[in-house]
């Protein structure tokens, strides 16, 4: 009983241990082929536009609304002990430091890495990987290393946008709905952010956007089963890439920002 | 010498999954322009060792020789290059759906810069052309196509870049007996006209006779016979003739679950 207990145990730390050293090797070969010929600058305009131009809708929408609920949140809080002057900076420093990157992040998980997951997915399962191979074109470099590099790029730029739109919505919900001055509230935005809020933030996306690609990419690329076997790929892509990019952003505050 | 070399040499050639032996010590010659047939059941090993070849699926033990060079030992980019002699019609086309048909077409021509993207379009619909397509399907995407023309427009892909050996996994699974006949026929012009050497995996027995110069039956992991492709249908051998004649009495009996 005790045996069988242990054994288990050993199996599923042993499987574990297998998965981690597979996806490392898959992420450094991946990255190896974006500076390594040939380019396949197509394929990565491609991916970029759907990462970065497509999803500027869905970023911006959610960086709006939760400007707006931060400044209304804090709001409620911070009038007990009249310190409503504090929303501005709070606002910015939630959106550039946290929100921004995280939120942006995850939506483009939902959206690009499940895509990228389907669509690699459907091409191992239907053999057109394998066709790649034949045709004197290596998968990896085709198909992974466009992704990776499209999505460290692109979420920084979404991110950027996600900025500014969610300072506006705290500034518009401060403004229309909590009566403050709008030059007053630029002004305490202004005093409250530095540049290292928003270099994290961007540094953050960058680490996100290619842990996103990076998990899109591997499940796909290793789904197996027809349809079945894809609809799991996707489903784990977007599940670990969400739990990566919160477990990544809270070491990444630990090290910026905890004194 | 050279003209008495094998175009492909497979010795004692294993690959498991597990526990399950799939190929099990595999000894064949290919000579060239030679075109091979291998017949077998579902599950018997045919398209494992066609990926095997075309360095897919690595084997266990043994060797897989391309005009006398290594396929298994090979560099990585010496793999590369004896890919570049084989062109392969998968069994479902896999044609690229995310690309046109022309593109589908010339991808082996590009990626190997052999053609520019301007030419590419024009290129293609020559090589359709050869297929019995029209070159204005070029422009079509392959979820457009119907099965017989995506396996036409993969036969056309296979065929573009004139490859010394020509991979044919299933080429008329899941056609009509007319179409299959049809793809059959542009199979056996292809090979003709570009020389190569051909390895096709079938289970259609008239298919089988139409291609093949030259036939093998794997069962069971092992080549249980070679002879020619005429003799498929009498044999001699119990195992084939029962194969070939679909019979359910004979040597074969089917795994089935009650």
């Amino acid at each position: 009983m005790l045996l069988d207990l242990v054994a288990k145990l050993g199996r599923t730390t042993l499987g574990l241990i297998r998965a981690a050293g597979s996806l490392t090797l898959f992420a450094l070969s991946g990255l190896s082929h974006i500076v390594r010929p040939p380019f396949y600058g197509r394929v990565f305009l491609s991916t970029f536009l759907e990462t970065g131009f497509f999803s500027l809708p869905v970023v911006a929408l959610t960086a709006l609304f939760s400007g707006g609920v931060i400044a209304l949140q804090s709001y409620t809080g911070f009038a007990q002990y009249h310190v409503q002057s504090a929303i501005a900076g709070i606002v910015v420093l939630a959106v550039t430091r946290e929100l921004g990157p995280v939120l942006a992040g995850l939506m483009v998980a939902g959206r690009v890495g499940a895509a990228m997951a389907a669509e690699i997915g459907t091409m191992r399962v239907t053999d057109q990987v394998d066709a790649l191979t034949t045709l004197s074109t290596n998968p990896m470099k085709y198909l992974v290393a466009p992704r990776l590099l499209a999505g460290i790029i692109a979420l920084p730029l979404l991110v950027l946008v996600a900025d500014v739109l969610g300072v506006a919505g705290g500034f518009t919900v401060s403004v229309v709905k909590l009566g403050f001055s709008p030059h007053a509230y630029i002004t305490a935005t202004l005093n409250s952010v530095k540049v290292i809020d928003v270099t994290v933030g961007l540094v953050k996306a960058a680490l996100f956007g290619f842990l996103i690609a990076l998990m899109g990419c591997y499940y796909g690329y290793n789904s197996k089963g027809g349809a079945e076997g894809v609809g799991t790929a996707t489903t784990s892509a977007v599940v670990a890439a969400s739990i990566l990019l919160l477990a990544f952003d809270y070491l990444l505050t630990d090290l910026f920002f905890s004194q | 010498m050279t003209g008495t070399l094998p175009k492909i040499r497979i010795r004692d050639l294993h690959k498991s999954f597990g526990s399950k032996k799939v190929l099990d010590g595999i000894n064949l010659d290919v000579m060239p322009g030679t075109s091979f047939v291998i017949i077998g059941g579902s599950g018997s090993g045919k398209s494992v060792l066609l990926r095997c070849i075309l360095g897919l699926i690595t084997p266990d033990a043994g060797s897989i020789e391309i005009d006398g060079e290594d396929m298994i030992t090979a560099s990585p980019r010496r793999q590369d290059a004896l890919r570049g002699k084989i062109g392969m019609l998968f069994q479902n086309g896999a044609l690229f759906d995310s690309l046109p048909v022309w593109e589908n077409v010339t991808f082996g021509l590009l990626a190997l810069k052999r053609l520019n993207r301007k030419d590419a379009r024009g290129h293609a619909g020559s090589i359709l052309a050869q297929v019995g397509l029209d070159p204005t399907v070029g422009e079509l995407y392959p979820s457009e196509l119907s099965g017989g023309m995506q396996k036409r427009v993969g036969l056309a892909r296979a065929i573009a870049a004139q490859p010394d050996i020509l991979f044919f996994d299933e080429p008329t699974t899941g056609l009509d007996p007319i179409m299959g006949a049809v793809i059959d026929g542009l199979i056996v012009d292809c090979v003709k006209k570009l020389g190569s050497t051909a390895i096709a995996i079938t289970h259609d027995m008239a298919s089988a006779q139409r291609i093949g110069d030259e036939a093998a039956m794997l069962y069971k992991g092992q080549l249980i016979w070679q002879g020619p492709a005429s003799s498929l249908m009498n044999s001699g051998n119990a195992m084939v003739d029962q194969f070939t004649h679909g019979r359910r009495e004979g040597p074969i009996t089917m795994e089935l679950r009650r």
